[in-house]
């Protein structure tokens, strides 16, 4: 087995699990109950996902390209630093909205403001 | 052996799509459908991505960027409304 159809098989796995983790979080942002739960799904699969779809261009684009390409990485930190963030905000304001959660949350709670 | 994979994951990532639209539309809250919307966001530029993956070039990685910066700054901006009440104060 070349070094050539190793890269394929490399790529191949990468590019359908990236599919696949996105799937997944979809599937938990459908399928949770409340808000405050939703939000794990997509913040966090769906960024595995596509780091490994970025992943698996980087590398095939590497070895088949002109020389190393990297400028993909460039998505994936922005996607790693700022799905966070984004997060953060959604879950203040639904905190500020008093969206009900599952538990120890009541409905006349009132939200740190910070 | 790899146009294959390309496939199946394009399958994975539209179904995917699908279920994110899905919730857009029924969500009961506003919080709700800006998630949806952010996800429907970073999955498109991952689709994006896949495509040039298949094409064989990279001239769809600044797409892909841009429309990951746009998701974000979306984002943002309409949960600061949500919380705030106003975007620039």
């Amino acid at each position: 087995m070349g070094i050539a159809t190793a890269l394929e098989w490399v790529v191949a796995g990468l590019v359908i699990a990236g599919g696949a983790f996105s799937l997944i979080g979809s599937l938990g942002l459908l399928r949770m109950p409340d808000f405050f739960t939703r939000l794990h799904g997509p913040s966090k699969a769906t960024t595995i996902g596509m780091g490994s779809i970025l992943l698996a261009s980087v590398l095939y684009m590497s070895f088949r390209g002109h020389g190393l390409s990297l400028h993909e990485f460039v998505i994936s930190l922005f996607i790693v630093v700022t799905t966070p963030v984004a997060s953060h905000l959604l879950a203040k304001a639904a905190r500020h909205r008093r969206l009900p959660g599952s538990e120890g949350w009541k409905d006349g709670d009132q939200p740190r403001n910070r | 052996m790899l146009s294959l994979a390309i496939d199946i994951a394009f399958a994975l990532l539209g179904l995917s799509l699908a279920l994110v639209l899905v919730r857009v539309v029924r969500g009961p809250d506003v919080a709700d459908r800006i998630l949806a919307l952010d996800t429907l966001y970073v999955n498109s530029a991952a689709m994006l991505v896949l495509y040039g993956l298949e094409l064989g070039t990279g001239r769809y990685y600044e797409a892909a960027l841009l429309i990951a910066m746009l998701g974000f700054i979306t984002t943002v901006v309409l949960s600061k409304f949500l919380t705030r009440g106003d975007v620039i104060e």
